[in-house]
């Protein structure tokens, strides 16, 4: 590891500061920082060279085909990054007043029409600060309408299909109700059955993911929505894989009550290493005066900031991770309508396209047209395992897909292609993967001793556990 | 084009390889009735257009360099090196993912483990993890995390002077959860009890002694801080400080009409496992060397769904990254120094506007870089006359439920200039003839 401590040197900096230009006032030693903290002194190249060649043990979008499942790694448009650079978006502060913040209030207003036009509902914020809030968001704004009801002592469990993301569950259990899982039929579907005798005066709502981590369209959506909103209970919706659906179908015309967007997902905000994300929620009309707030309004005298009627009040502060939601509005406002729908078929056609050219050697979990993603498994030989064929996909100079989700299926792969890739990269791929599958037979320990390519090799997760070190 | 570089005739391969005739068979399970919905949206933009858009946009905010510039209440003008986003804007950090797979992931991996440690150092915590949304819910994680380490407590006090915002972002987080919210006394029901220092009107408070009020009934401290501060402040891990929360804004990340915000949080060894939110650890390899991984995931939601200690899955990692390339580009020495502005100025301010007749300086005690000034005209008024002079005075409190409207907030930091200072003085003794 390189060590920015290691290449210190006393008194050096990289960063050249105003002086004193004021009478100094004394610091009262009583709440004077004794020690200093220890902090790197380093010179601007140093510096840069340092994080310059941090950068470069990255994989990354811009330099891998990274085909992580219900992830969408697609590809970040590089005039995001100028728009949301520009000085009136950077340097503006969220309290200087609507009069003098008229331009990005707008922005919000737009990105708000444009969000709710796509997904078919009456509203949106766009407050929360990635999709995991989002989730929260919906589910607080679900409890809001059962208590406004008086119904909320009695309905205490959400549905959860066994294929979703582990933030449900915790969002749930977060938000105070009981996360009630129900299983997957054989075609990868809600089990209607389990589904239906969950359905009674204690359900508070369901959270679907449509298509879900399989990849699969719910092919009983509307049974499923009407069977939850028959016994009171709401549908929210988890827009991780909106990818899959953008002019396909709107979620608000299917049933669902409110559901959060992926700004770094679908609307190509950059995932920065983990964050930050943005993660926009729509309402329909059952839900939108719960929404959290401040949204953007627009009367005779111009654009505001407001909160919606029975808010359930703010997620975070100020008005949402404007940066990412800047970018989410160039990119939408690029491509409009149709352009969204072409990223849907493109998403949805290069992944089937990449489960048909590796259909021989890695079969899909379920054998049905996929979405915008599909799942396989990794154990395709005696003694291989999932993980040996993504850390043999790093030599092959690819990022493995999302491994060992979702949960059901045993030894999963999931793999996203996204729209932005082109068939011959899909091609190159899928070439690996069918290479592997012979490695697997033939020369196993190529696998199991991947990846060769990289500095590091097999790191040891458990022992960082058992021996923590967390800082230098 | 949307991005996309396959063209008709690459789909066509495609399409025969999977055995359809056309792309709308892949969309044969949504609902007949529903599907192909008509979208309306205004036509699309090319490049020069939307950039044009977004520039006429932008030109109708006021934008900080072009001002001067005291205006804070949580998110600060502070100096951002252009070093910061040359390296934040490389491909390789701006485009990756989260690190799970650590062989392709040194460099995001290495970068928040630095990132870590100078929080680490700043705050005098152990443990640091790779950031929250905002210091708002990384505050409110805090105090569901000072109930799920304590037995049988359910309360969160909070002490006077939390910033407004952060109030209204606790109470949404506790809606759903068995937590009683009190601005009351400490009592053998606390599981947690929270300061905000320096207060959101900016008085420094004596950490020691509320962390004494905390301990004696068996509660946590937790500690809200500005990262700035603590330049000059004393770190609040020596303060006897649980758990220690801040909005990281301010180190390198710009305003951004109030997001992306970096929300840190430390705590001590002894209570990471009740921790929320992604932490880095080092490890070695096969062979021996030295590398990162993410660490400690039994917590975290893929791994434990419902019993996860949140549901908190993506974090700030570019502000992450942001603030430890400021840290390390600032140093040692220049960190303290920018600390040590902030307050001469903040003081040289406070001490000219309080000989201005009809202004005082309402806070009490010591104050780092923000203060309250008293107003002889409203506040709000002040405001909206000297933005025409390109002064953005500060913040009128009378924004929120409780402030008042003669009640402005002073913010000076290290980009000041003492002309800057003086030019808000005569326009504040002006307003108020």
């Amino acid at each position: 590891m390189s060590n920015l401590w290691k290449i210190s040197g006393e008194g050096r900096s990289a960063v050249y500061l105003p002086g004193l230009d004021v009478p100094e006032t004394a610091i009262p030693e009583k709440i004077k920082r004794k020690e200093e903290p220890n902090l790197p002194e380093v010179a601007e190249l140093d510096l840069v060279r340092h994080y310059t060649n941090l950068s470069r043990k990255n994989f990354s979008i811009d330099t891998h085909f990274y085909p992580l499942g219900s992830c969408t790694m697609k590809y970040n448009p590089k005039v995001n990054e100028v728009t949301a650079s520009l000085p009136g978006f950077r340097n503006a502060h969220p309290y200087q007043s609507d009069k003098l913040s008229q331009g990005a209030i707008e922005l919000l207003y737009n990105l708000q029409d444009q969000l709710t036009a796509i997904s078919g509902f009456e509203a949106t914020s766009l407050q929360p600060a990635a999709g995991a809030q989002g989730e929260l968001t919906g589910i607080l704004m679900i409890r809001a309408y059962h208590e406004e009801k008086g119904e909320l002592e009695t309905r205490r469990k959400i549905l959860i299909p066994d294929s979703a993301h582990g933030t449900n569950p915790a969002t749930a259990a977060m938000a105070g109700f009981k996360a009630v899982e129900i299983p997957s039929d054989s075609h990868g579907n809600i089990d209607l059955v389990a589904l239906k005798s969950e359905c009674d005066e204690t359900l508070a709502g369901i959270m679907i993911t449509n298509p879900n981590t399989l990849g699969l369209f719910e092919e009983n959506i509307l049974e499923v929505i009407g069977a939850v909103h028959d016994c009171g209970g709401l549908v929210y919706g988890d827009g991780a894989n909106f990818n899959a659906i953008m002019g396909i179908v709107k979620p608000g015309e299917l049933g669902f009550d409110v559901m959060h967007y992926n700004i770094h997902k679908t609307f190509t905000g950059p995932h920065g290493g983990g964050g930050p994300g943005a993660g926009p929620v729509s309402a329909g009309v059952k839900l939108k005066d719960y929404l959290p707030g401040p949204v953007a309004v627009k009367d005779n005298d111009g654009f505001h900031l407001r909160q919606p009627v029975k808010t359930i009040g703010r997620m975070k502060l100020f008005y949402g991770n404007f940066g990412i939601l800047v970018r989410g509005y160039t990119y939408i406002s690029m491509l409009g309508a149709e352009g969204l729908k072409d990223v849907t078929e493109n998403a949805v056609l290069n992944a089937n396209y990449m489960k048909a050219l590796v259909a021989d050697k890695y079969p899909a979990a379920y054998d049905r047209g996929c979405m915008h993603e599909f799942v396989c498994r990794g154990d395709i030989a005696e003694g291989i395992h999932t993980l040996d064929i993504a850390k043999r996909l790093i030599d092959y100079g690819f990022h493995p897909p999302t491994i060992y989700f979702p949960l059901i299926v045993p030894e999963a792969m999931m793999i996203e292609p996204t729209e932005t890739e082109s068939r011959e990269t899909i091609e190159a791929f899928a070439a690996a993967l069918n290479a592997i599958a012979d490695e697997a037979v033939n020369a196993p320990e190529l696998l199991h001793n991947a990846p060769k390519s990289t500095s590091l090799k097999r790191l040891d997760e458990a022992g960082a556990v058992k021996n923590p070190v967390l800082r230098y | 084009m949307s991005f996309i570089s396959n063209m008709k005739k690459d789909r066509d391969i495609m399409l025969k390889k999977i055995g359809i005739n056309s792309v709308e068979d892949l969309f044969k399970d949504v609902p007949a009735d529903k599907r192909f919905p008509e979208v309306k949206m205004v036509p699309p933009l090319s490049e020069p257009e939307i950039l044009l858009e977004l520039s006429k946009l932008s030109a109708k905010n006021a934008s900080a360099e072009c001002y001067d510039w005291f205006l804070g209440g949580g998110i600060y003008n502070h100096f951002v090196p252009s070093v910061i986003s040359a390296i934040t804007s490389r491909g390789e950090f701006l485009t990756a993912y989260t690190p799970y797979q650590p062989e392709v992931s040194q460099g995001t991996l290495e970068a928040i483990f630095e990132y870590q440690t100078m929080i680490s150092e700043l705050t005098g915590m152990e443990v640091v993890n790779a950031s929250h949304y905002d210091g708002a819910t990384a505050l409110a994680e805090a105090a569901i995390m000072s109930v799920r380490s304590t037995r049988k407590r359910n309360k969160v006090v909070i002490a006077p002077g939390l910033h407004p915002e952060y109030l209204e972002v606790i109470k949404t987080y506790f809606q759903g959860l068995d937590i009683e919210l009190s601005t009351g006394d400490i009592d053998d029901k606390t599981a947690g009890y929270i300061v905000q220092n320096p207060t959101f009107t900016g008085e420094i408070i004596d950490v020691n002694a509320e962390a004494q009020k905390a301990h004696d009934q068996g509660a946590l401290l937790i500690v809200h801080t500005d990262p700035m501060a603590l330049g000059v402040l004393e770190a609040p891990g020596n303060c006897g400080a649980d758990i220690v929360t801040a909005e990281g804004q301010c180190l390198g990340v710009g305003m951004n009409f109030g997001g992306p915000c970096l929300g840190i949080f430390a705590t001590t060894a002894k209570h990471i496992r009740k921790m929320p939110g992604r932490i880095i650890g080092e490890t070695i390899d096969e062979c021996g060397s030295k590398g990162c991984v993410l660490t400690f995931a039994a917590r975290e939601q893929h791994i434990r769904r419902e019993k996860a200690t949140s549901n908190i899955c993506s974090n700030q990692g570019l502000a992450a990254l942001s603030a430890a390339i400021y840290l390390a580009a600032v140093g040692k020495s220049g960190f303290r120094k920018v600390a040590e502005l902030c307050w001469h100025k903040a003081h040289y301010a406070a001490e000219e506007i309080g000989k201005i007749d009809g202004y005082s300086v309402a806070t009490k005690g010591n104050f780092f870089k923000e203060f309250l000034i008293k107003t002889p005209v409203p506040a709000e008024e002040i405001f909206a006359k000297l933005q025409d002079k390109y002064i953005m005075a500060g913040l009128p409190l009378s924004r929120f439920k409780d402030g008042k409207a003669d009640e402005m907030l002073i913010c000076v930091t290290e980009i000041n200039s003492r002309k800057q200072i003086d030019h808000l003085v005569s326009a504040l003794k002006e307003v108020a003839l």
